[in-house]
């Protein structure tokens, strides 16, 4: 279960979020500006909010009234962002391995079977399609075994038949994986085909939730 | 007068002093570059000093610390390490000198990395010291090639401070730069131009490396 009851300032805009999660999918929904990337960057620990608490799973990552701020890199959430940061010097094998945990489950095999990139192990960055990065971001976050994944529009690159071809993959990492995720996305139909409730956001604050 | 000798210490004195430059100026370029602390302005404008203060004068700075009466000096001196008017102290000259130039350009080419891969590799569970080694510098490569490039050549040619604190004891501690002022000051010209002619050769070997490795580092092979 994932709690997130926090506000969080930048400049104009001002983010009142309070919600529990409790379904393995959810999609925070909602039009440019709403604030959705802020509520990942939270809870990924690359933004602090101004007051409040972030718990997943029973582990506080932040809580301002007990002085609670969990770095980015112990907070265990992968984040694939929208313009995924592939890293450019390195291979995608590289990449993937990058956040490799000692003695964890999921092997290299197994998720590059997964998400069809086992052919592209030996590229380098720059060879990759918008696709194939979108894939190698979500083996590379895999990879890290994350507790929960934060994943930022991961198909506003890419074109509608491109769309149609991720969406599997997707799909088998929530039901192969069981990581919960959250998922921003301003496509509705996208929202309701992935995720198990919708969280719609506006100008920073929840307006309306459906179970799907 | 011993040509080889002179060029051979200089050449050494100058690539241990950027050797003793890289460890330092790359975490002070780091912390000037991504830093959010107090006195960082401070910090930026004391390394950069050597960079506008005449070098006679930051040499006599210098001198005024490592002397064995002075505040770093004492220090030394009780763990039995002399410095002035020593090869220690033409390295500690040419590495004050060049550090500003290396600090720069590497913080420059920091500044340069899009913080976006940093954030990634923090996600995927890397420390602050991991980022830096496996995302951040190799990133900024070419400016830090650059930067150790500039250093070094810096030190190369470094005078006013290592009159101050070294000399210019023959076979000891006479640099090129040191020895061709002390050979024209006593009217041995030839020698002089001797000199003068080696370093244009080291000047120009060494611009050359620079370009080479730029230009293959910018084709990406």
């Amino acid at each position: 279960m994932i709690v997130l009851d926090f506000r969080l300032w930048q400049g104009s805009f001002t983010l009142d979020i309070s919600v529990r999660l409790d379904r393995p999918v959810t999609a925070l929904f909602g039009p440019s500006g709403a604030g959705k990337t802020t509520v990942l960057d939270a809870i990924a620990g690359l933004r602090t909010p101004a007051s409040g608490s972030i718990t997943i799973n029973n582990r506080v990552l932040f809580d301002s009234a007990a002085g609670v701020n969990v770095a980015t890199h112990r907070r265990h959430v992968g984040y694939v962002a929208q313009d995924v940061a592939l890293f450019p010097h390195m291979s995608v094998r590289r990449n993937v391995l990058y956040g490799r945990r000692e003695g964890q489950k999921l092997l290299l095999p197994a998720v590059a079977r997964m998400l069809e990139i086992e052919g592209l192990l030996d590229r380098r960055v720059p060879q990759l399609s918008g696709g194939e990065r979108q894939r190698v971001a979500l083996a590379r976050a895999l990879m890290s075994a994350p507790e929960l994944l934060l994943l930022d529009e991961p198909l506003a690159a890419v074109d509608i038949e491109r769309r149609r071809r991720i969406l599997p993959y997707l799909e088998r990492v929530r039901d192969e994986l069981r990581v919960p995720i959250i998922y921003v996305t301003h496509d509705r139909s996208e929202a309701s085909q992935l995720a198990d409730e919708v969280i719609v956001l506006s100008e920073g604050r929840l307006v309306e939730r459906e179970l799907e | 007068m011993n040509v080889w000798q002179i060029t051979a210490f200089t050449i050494g004195t100058a690539g241990l002093a950027t050797l003793l430059m890289l460890p330092a100026g790359l975490l002070l370029a780091w912390l000037l570059a991504r830093g959010r602390f107090r006195g960082r302005v401070l910090l930026d404008t004391v390394v950069s000093l050597p960079l506008v203060m005449p070098p006679v004068a930051t040499g006599l700075v210098m001198l005024a610390l490592v002397a064995p009466a002075g505040l770093i000096g004492r220090l030394l001196v009780r763990s039995g390490i002399d410095i002035v008017f020593t090869w220690k102290a033409v390295v500690l000259a040419m590495a004050v000198m060049g550090l500003p130039l290396l600090v720069r350009t590497v913080r420059a080419g920091i500044e340069q990395v899009d913080r976006r891969y940093e954030a990634a590799a923090a996600t995927l569970g890397a420390g602050p010291l991991r980022v830096f080694f496996t995302v951040t510098l190799p990133l900024a490569r070419p400016a830090v090639i650059a930067g150790a490039v500039l250093g070094f050549a810096r030190a190369l040619g470094e005078f006013g401070a290592t009159i101050m604190i070294a000399g210019s004891i023959p076979g000891s501690t006479r640099t090129l730069a040191v020895a061709i002022y002390s050979f024209a000051e006593t009217g041995r010209d030839r020698e002089a131009g001797v000199l003068v002619a080696v370093s244009a050769t080291i000047a120009f070997i060494a611009l050359a490396i620079s370009n080479w490795i730029t230009s293959r580092e910018s084709t990406g092979a």
